[in-house]
């Protein structure tokens, strides 16, 4: 596989082919990430299908998924790689008795920092890979400033130096889906090197394609007015409009419920599955005058 | 014009409205349209946005632009050959008759909200109402104004709201619905304007005037309805932003004393070496607020603004309580309880104009006495006192002595004026008075008033 995709359109239709509806900018966006080996940012509010375009692309392409959650706190250590420290303390008190003779500590210095020792994490483990590989970097926006500078020289060049062992350059280079729900700037020089993509609420025709193909039992009766009624949801001035996700978890629990009529009762009795705010909830009870 | 020529003056005026376009993006953005090809103007528009734009906020900015730089039609575009026809027959073609079509026409496409003829329309009603005769080449132009006044869509808005009832809307929606239509015709007329102008006498010409300031750098003083509402859509999220940012600053900063548990606990795995040392968080400190602002017509958003952006992040400070005057003092904290909603906050806060005026005219003279009259005690050693406005005292008493007793009691004030620094001072504004007891910032737009918001938590 020399290129991941061979168009725009083609990555359209092949993330169709595993579930994934596909608006023209996000499959412009993947195309070009494939074709200029260059990583993609996705910002986008929560819910919208940021996280599930990495895992689509992989399952189009039949590429392995290496995913990095990020989180505060995260460090080198455990994005890159870590020496296993117990096991080199075995090692070497298991050679406790041969250190008393001559050059026997250089033989075990060289030997604990070898391969065998090393943990590798995420991002070493998508570089050194010589099968095709998404890496998909969640959260990317909830790391500190430091690993984000750790991230410019894995995603620029594709490499990694391990003081102990030189330099691991990509054996064939993955490619990289970061995701931020944009809860902090990230800096220039890291947006500078990647392609960006926003991806935002869809309108209601591909709202309505998505929630069917999610949710194929929903009576497409169903389904149209549910979809107007996030729609209107959207229009209000709420703390969190409902994403696509929660649309599908809505007609989920049509299911589970059973209801097959979207009447105003059903709307407010199930509301609590798309809003999770008080305020946003009273709102749209006042604004869509369900009680 | 080449192509290259073209690019490059695309990231040109790019640049010149704010956007931070690098060499190295340049480049990427050639070697993407390249891969791409110039086939399809919407994947040419997504590649370049892919490349260039890494900011959601410059989006508007890079859309207005594009438009300028690769237009979707050159001049009337490829008009059918019969309308050619209809405009031989002897009507006028900016004539009553014309008119009545026009708005028949846009009428139904308003109704079914048809996003293609209402573009469609809009460039019809430019080339027919816009165009403003020269007297020489060259001098002629287009006004969307004119076109806009001719066709007066705003007068569609009730027929348009009955007819979306009559296809089963609510009342509200239906309102709601006509009015978001309606304005994006008017944005597509006026859209097509600077297209028209900017064929005419080049797009750089275009670009320096009529390409609106990104939302942060909006002015507080000069803004539209629209900008209103844009603006408080940002608000809830800005405040998260500037929230984690704070948390994460304020975590950094302050490491407390050593926690010997989870120090000995970690270094078990070095075989009792400890490599880390763990620290207890320290407890952090919290800013308590007053903020009293100016509530009068003209700095009336700046002020709810403040006070939105305040109040959304309230984990962040400690207390806080707020006040508004026009010529007295009028408690407004309630209105900000947890979880209230920001548009109804908005509204209460201007009908709350009402109490706190008696003579309707600024005055922070008598503002500032009646506070320290009434609502001293709310300034304790550990607030921070805000004031917000003006400073525009229409030549009444100051009451400089008010303001310093509140400044003393405070742990810190600050005064932020939402004018441009050059104005101050000038007609009735007492800036530098008032500045000499209380030190003034500049605070014009949503950036420097994050800004200054971060400044201070």
């Amino acid at each position: 596989m020399d290129s991941w995709f061979s168009s725009p359109s083609d990555v359209a239709q092949r993330l169709t082919g595993v579930g994934y509806l596909a608006d023209p900018a996000t499959a412009t966006t993947a195309y070009l990430a494939g074709r200029l080996e260059k990583p993609v940012l996705v910002e986008g509010p929560a819910g919208v299908g940021k996280t599930e375009l990495a895992k689509a692309i992989s399952r189009a392409t039949g590429a392995e998924l290496v995913r990095l959650q990020c989180y505060e706190g995260l460090d080198e250590a455990r994005a890159l790689y870590e020496w296993n420290y117990k096991k080199q303390l075995l090692r070497i008190q298991a050679s406790g008795a041969l250190l008393e003779k001559e050059g026997a500590w250089e033989a075990t210095h060289d030997d604990i920092f070898s391969e065998e020792f090393l943990l590798t994490r995420p991002l070493l483990t998508a570089i050194r890979r010589d099968e095709p590989t998404v890496l998909l970097i969640d959260e990317v926006d909830k790391t500190d400033v430091e690993v984000e500078a750790l991230l410019l020289e894995v995603l620029s060049d594709f490499q990694v130096t391990i003081p102990e062992l030189g330099t691991v350059a990509a054996v064939r280079r993955p490619l990289v889906v970061l995701t931020s729900n944009a809860a902090r700037e990230l800096s220039e020089a890291l947006k500078r090197r990647c392609l960006y993509l926003h991806l935002d609420y869809p309108n209601a025709e591909r709202e309505r394609a998505i929630v069917t193909s999610q949710v194929p039992e929903l009576d497409d009766k169903v389904a149209g007015q549910l979809v107007s009624v996030v729609a209107r949801l959207r229009e209000l001035e709420l703390k969190k409009a409902p994403s696509i996700a929660e649309s599908v978890d809505w007609a989920r629990t049509l299911i589970a419920l059973e209801i097959d009529d979207f009447d105003e009762k059903a709307v407010s009795d199930t509301l609590g599955v798309v809003l999770k705010h008080v305020s946003d909830q009273e709102r749209a009870i006042k604004e869509l005058r369900l009680r | 014009m080449t192509l290259l020529d073209r690019h490059l003056a695309f990231l040109e005026a790019l640049r010149g409205a704010g956007l931070p376009v690098s060499l190295s993006e340049d480049l990427d953005a050639v070697a993407a349209v390249s891969a791409i090809g110039w086939s399809s103007r919407e994947t040419v528009k997504d590649t370049y946005a892919a490349t260039l734009v890494k900011k959601q906020s410059l989006r508007p900015t890079f859309d207005a632009l594009f438009e300028l730089y690769f237009p979707r039609m050159v001049g009337e575009g490829a008009v059918p050959a019969d309308a050619e026809q209809v405009a031989g027959e002897g009507t006028a073609k900016d004539g009553p008759e014309a008119l009545v079509d026009l708005r028949a026409e846009l009428q139904e496409a308003l109704e079914s909200g048809d996003e293609e003829r209402l573009r469609a329309l809009a460039a019809e009603a430019m080339a027919r109402f816009g165009a403003m005769p020269g007297r020489g080449p060259g001098l002629s132009s287009w006004s969307s104004y004119t076109a806009l006044r001719r066709i007066a869509p705003d007068e569609l808005m009730e027929n348009l709201v009955d007819g979306l009832r009559r296809s089963g809307w609510t009342e509200e929606e239906a309102e709601r619905t006509a009015d978001r239509r309606l304005a994006s015709y008017t944005a597509m007329v006026e859209a097509d304007a600077r297209r028209r102008i900017a064929e005419e006498k080049g797009p750089q010409h275009i670009a320096n005037v009529h390409v609106k300031p990104t939302l942060d750098r909006l002015d507080f003083l000069h803004m539209r309805r629209a900008d209103v509402d844009r603006l408080r859509r940002e608000i809830y999220p800005l405040a998260r932003r500037l929230a984690t940012r704070l948390a994460l600053e304020q975590h950094t900063r302050r490491r407390g004393p050593i926690d010997m548990r989870r120090t000995i606990r970690s270094s078990i795995a070095a075989g009792g070496v400890p490599l880390d040392t763990h620290h207890k968080p320290r407890r952090p400190h919290r800013t308590e607020l007053v903020v009293l602002c100016d509530v009068s017509g003209s700095v009336a958003n700046f002020a709810s603004f403040t006070l939105l952006l305040v109040f959304a992040l309230q984990e962040v400070f400690g207390k806080v309580r707020a006040f508004t005057f026009v010529d007295t003092v009028h408690e407004v904290t309630s209105y900000f309880r947890p979880g209230a909603d920001l548009a109804e906050v908005m509204t209460r806060l201007v009908e709350s104009s009402a109490h706190a005026s008696i003579f309707g005219r600024t005055n922070y003279g008598r503002a500032f006495k009646t506070f320290t009259e009434e609502y001293v005690e709310a300034i304790t050693p550990k607030t921070s006192l805000l004031v917000l406005g003006d400073a525009r005292n229409n030549y009444s008493d100051p009451e400089l002595a008010a303001l310093r007793t509140m400044a003393g009691r405070a742990r810190h004030a600050w005064w932020l004026n939402p004018e441009a620094k050059r104005q101050w001072d000038t007609g009735d504004s007492e800036a530098s008075r008032y500045g000499t007891i209380v030190p003034m910032v500049e605070c014009r737009n949503l950036g420097q008033l994050s800004e200054f918001v971060r400044e201070i938590a």
